[in-house]
This record gives C-alpha cells, sequence and structure tokens, in this order.
C-alpha cells in the first residue's frame, strides 16, 4: 500500500486518492506551433525512475497536489501543494 | 527433433533422457541483417516470421532477461478479437486466425483452447453497447452471439444470475472461438521454431544503447558488444519508451503495472472465460485448476512489476460478486506486469523516423492475444520496409495526425483505456 503525503491532510492511505499523471507537462500558449501542443497532449517522459505526478485527494480534502515517487520501487520522495515547487523541496530531479 | 506420438514413445522407452534442448544458446555474431530487440513473444514471433516468410534467417533476437519472462509469462492467457472499431477487429481476427493453427506451424503445443469468452451485460446501456459490438463483429466477419441470462445461468451453474444480484445479469455477448492458450508455451514454441530457422536467441543480453550513423540505424550495444545491423525491430513493450529513448525517440506511452493473480488449484468449475466491463473483471480456470483473474490497471506510472493490495481487493470482490461460491477459495498468487499504455489505448506497429528503426509494442491489456499477428505484421513490416494493410493504420504518427483509433472513446490519458 502507498501512504500517501497530502500536503493539507499528512499522511493517508492511497485508496483515497487519484493519481492525475505527469506533472511536468506544460500547456504551450495558445499560438504555439502544433508540434508544441503535440507533444503536451500526447507525449510523455515516462521515466524509469523518481516521477513528478499530480494527485488528487478525491476522498479527503479534494486538493489536487505534487508527488514525486519512484516509478521501480514505488517509494514516495516528496509533496508539495499545487502552487509549490516540487525540485525546490526535493532537489533538482534531473 | 521433430516432436511427434512417435519422438514421445522413442524417448520414454530411454525415460527420457536424451530430449535435445529446445534452442542453441549461441553468442552473438558480429552483425546480422536484423536484430529483435525483446525475447518474449511478439520478439520471438517476429524473428520466426522473418525467417519463415522472408527468408531473413541471419538474425539474433536479444533478450535482458530470459524468454517469456515479461509479459509473455505475466498475463491472463486470454484471446479473443471481440473488437468494435475496423482496424482492432480485423487485426486481432488475423491473430486469432493464427492462434488456431499455430500448434501445427510450430509443431508444439500452444494448448489454444476455444472455451469462448463471454462478456456480462448488466445494464440497458451495456445491452446497447453489446448489441452494437456485437453487430460490428459480425459485420467484420467475427463470430458473436447473444446468450439471454437464462441460457448463461444454464451453461454457468456457478454464476449469480439471479435478479436480486449486486450486478444482474441481463445477458451476455459470446465470442465462441476465443479463449485461452498456454503462454509460456508460446514464447517457447516460438522459439523452438525461429531457432530451427537459423535464429539466434541471445539471453541475458541488454541493449544499452542504440548506434544511429549517418541518420539511419547502424546496431547496438550491448554488454556483449557492439552487435552491427541495418534493420532494428523493438518488441518490448512495458518498455518501449526507454528502449526507444535510446535512439532519440519519445513515444505517447505510459508505463503501467496490470496485475493478475490465481486462486488454489480446484477441480474444474469454470469452462468458459467470463469478463464484466461493469466491474472491470475476467476469470477463466486453468488447466492445472486454478483461477486465473484479472481487473484494472494500478492507475499509476510504474515499471516495477508488482502492484498494490486495493486492485487485489477489488478483483476479488468483483469475483465474489459475480462468483459467490468462489468465497471459499483461498488468493495463492499475486503478480503484476508492465505494460505500456498508449494515448489511444491502440498498438503501435510501425516504422519509426529512424530509417531501420522499427517497433511493435504499445499493447496496454491486450498484448497476449495479439503475439501472433504482432509478430507477422512487424516481420512484413521490417522485411519490406513498409506496413501490410492489416497494420497500416497502428502507426506512430497517428497521434500528430488525430487519426486515434481509441476503442473506448476514453481521450488522451494513457491510464483510461
Amino acid at each position: 500500500m502507498l501512504l500517501i503525503p497530502c500536503p493539507w491532510c499528512g499522511p493517508r492511505n492511497q485508496i483515497e486518492f487519484t493519481c492525475g499523471g505527469d506533472a511536468t507537462v506544460q500547456r504551450p500558449a495558445n499560438d504555439a506551433p502544433i508540434a508544441a501542443w503535440f507533444a503536451y497532449v500526447y507525449l510523455r517522459d515516462n521515466p524509469n525512475g523518481p516521477h513528478d505526478e499530480l494527485w488528487l485527494h478525491s476522498g479527503g480534502c479534494r486538493s489536487w497536489f505534487k508527488l514525486r515517487r519512484d516509478t521501480r520501487t514505488h517509494d514516495i520522495l516528496a509533496s508539495a501543494r499545487i502552487d509549490d515547487d516540487l525540485a525546490t523541496i526535493a532537489g533538482a530531479r534531473k | 527433433m521433430r516432436y511427434s506420438i512417435f519422438s514421445l514413445a522413442r524417448n520414454a522407452l530411454r525415460h527420457h533422457e536424451n530430449w535435445p534442448l529446445a534452442w542453441r544458446s549461441p553468442a552473438p555474431k558480429k552483425c546480422y541483417d536484423a536484430v529483435i530487440i525483446g525475447g518474449g513473444g511478439h520478439g520471438l514471433a517476429t524473428a520466426y516470421y522473418l525467417a519463415r516468410d522472408h527468408a531473413m534467417t541471419n538474425i539474433a533476437v536479444l533478450e535482458k532477461g530470459w524468454l517469456g519472462g515479461g509479459n509473455t509469462g505475466r498475463n491472463t492467457t486470454i484471446v479473443r478479437s471481440n473488437y468494435h472499431l475496423d482496424p482492432n477487429a480485423h487485426f486481432y481476427e488475423f491473430s486469432l486466425k493464427l492462434w488456431e493453427g499455430l500448434s501445427q506451424d510450430l509443431n508444439f503445443n500452444v494448448m489454444y483452447s476455444a472455451r469462448g469468452v463471454l462478456n456480462l451485460v448488466h445494464s440497458p446501456a451495456d445491452m446497447d453497447a453489446a448489441m452494437r459490438r456485437g453487430n460490428a463483429m459480425r459485420l467484420n466477419g467475427i463470430d458473436a452471439e447473444f446468450l439471454s441470462r437464462d441460457e448463461i445461468a444454464r451453461r454457468i451453474p456457478n454464476l449469480e444470475c439471479s435478479a436480486d444480484a449486486r450486478f444482474p445479469i441481463l445477458g451476455g455477448m459470446l465470442q465462441p472461438r476465443g479463449g485461452t492458450v498456454r503462454h509460456d508455451a508460446v514464447a517457447w514454441g516460438y522459439a523452438r521454431a525461429a531457432d530451427a530457422l537459423g535464429v539466434d536467441i541471445i539471453q541475458q543480453c541488454e541493449v544499452t544503447g542504440i548506434r544511429i550513423e549517418r541518420g539511419a540505424v547502424a546496431g547496438v550495444d550491448t554488454p556483449l558488444g557492439f552487435i552491427g545491423t541495418p534493420k532494428i525491430g523493438i518488441a518490448v513493450a512495458g518498455h518501449s519508451g526507454h528502449v526507444a529513448a535510446m535512439a532519440g525517440l519519445e513515444l505517447p506511452i505510459e508505463s503501467h503495472v496490470l496485475q493478475a493473480m490465481v486462486s488454489e488449484a480446484v477441480r474444474p468449475v469454470l469452462d468458459t472465460v467470463v469478463t464484466s466491463g461493469a466491474v472491470h473483471f475476467y476469470i477463466s480456470q486453468s488447466d492445472k485448476g486454478e483461477l486465473v483473474m484479472g481487473g484494472d490497471l494500478d492507475f499509476y506510472n510504474s515499471y516495477a512489476q508488482r502492484g498494490n493490495l486495493p486492485i487485489v481487493e477489488h478483483v476479488a470482490a468483483a469475483c465474489l460478486a459475480l462468483f459467490p461460491s468462489f468465497g471459499r477459495l483461498r488468493l495463492m498468487r499475486t503478480w503484476g506486469g508492465t505494460v505500456d499504455m498508449t494515448m489511444d489505448g491502440s498498438p503501435i506497429i510501425a516504422k519509426l523516423p529512424v530509417p531501420g528503426l522499427y517497433m511493435t509494442g504499445g499493447w496496454c491489456y491486450g498484448g497476449f492475444k495479439a503475439t501472433p499477428a504482432s509478430g507477422w505484421l512487424h516481420a512484413h513490416t521490417i522485411a519490406h520496409d513498409e506496413p501490410h494493410s492489416l497494420n497500416a493504420a497502428f502507426t506512430l504518427e497517428r497521434f500528430e495526425q488525430g487519426a486515434m483509433i481509441d476503442e473506448k472513446g476514453a481521450g488522451p490519458y494513457a491510464w483510461a483505456h
């Protein structure tokens, strides 16, 4: 089981949460070229190791937040509020 | 040696001490006409069809672990072709036809069992979807039959068919030719048949880099040294993104964990495959007697080849809702496989943008049943440097072109398919 640290509620059982996928993709500007939109919608880094993700505390405070989790081991490395920078909290990722 | 009743009898008289090895384990040559990365069912099938149908016998299959140790050995062994969209229907039907003759083709018993795959219908909306899909299948020449609740109750006596069931059963769509196949035998059968045609199968040889010279594929780096080749086929589903990245490509794929589990072995209690979309659950009984079950992804990216308990509980709960009598059984083992989840739920069997580079991957939940057709079409694409009409739609470029093959209409969320 994953014990997920919600930045608002503290550590809770994974069944209270919904994963929302890769937190590193950035929405391009409205007039960005089609390739940038393609990359935003479809392409994913899919790292084998630390992965920055969006999670929703759907069975709790219903807030979205960021979580850094290792995809090889499922170890949870850090969490941050949605507008905080996970990188400054957990150290540079790459 | 050809396996037959005579070879069995001959070896029985010699106490089974003289069976030859089913395949060689040669040292890699300096170069090959093609290198297939991945020694699971898809990679071995690719090599077999390249050698058998395209006269390419100077080829190697490189496997980082052991044959069939990835998803080929981790699935629920179900084969079917009950798809709605034309590209998927034609592709999986081609695969099912190859399954039907595979034991004879390979001279290896893969234990294809056409025990039927039944999709349960639990609601009026389910009924509409099942009728639409069943009719689409029949228009594509695929077998589909609607069974009433009474007919299902007669055929599967331990299924909970009463009106006050937690998930009432209104009927079901049956594909009679669907069923199960012995998964390990698929890897072994393809490996033996490919080896007999001269293919070098090299285990414990992980590809660590793909070399590109003058814009085209030149070979692969491995712990056993550089291996030169003008054509590379990637068949590593679960790790497609990681291997494609060695050639500088980013894919519309996420890696997720899909769990499966078996009960303790019991006498025959279930002679068909039962699935339910409403609870997302599928179950069959293996020849050993275990009930083999599976359900959803864990819904977060993972390469760990193991999942977590909430999905095990979900699968067990779904099982008991449909088969209350199985509540006395103990769960014996659970495991997980790393699957490529694409952004539209359909595979990629295609030429990649680097000349000489090809892939079959992005299998989502459906890789095992695709094995023969995936290998056949991957081999065709490699040999002709262009896709066959059956895999022409499964390109990498379809995402950028808006030509998705989204069976569920779930949108660009890899885990939603």
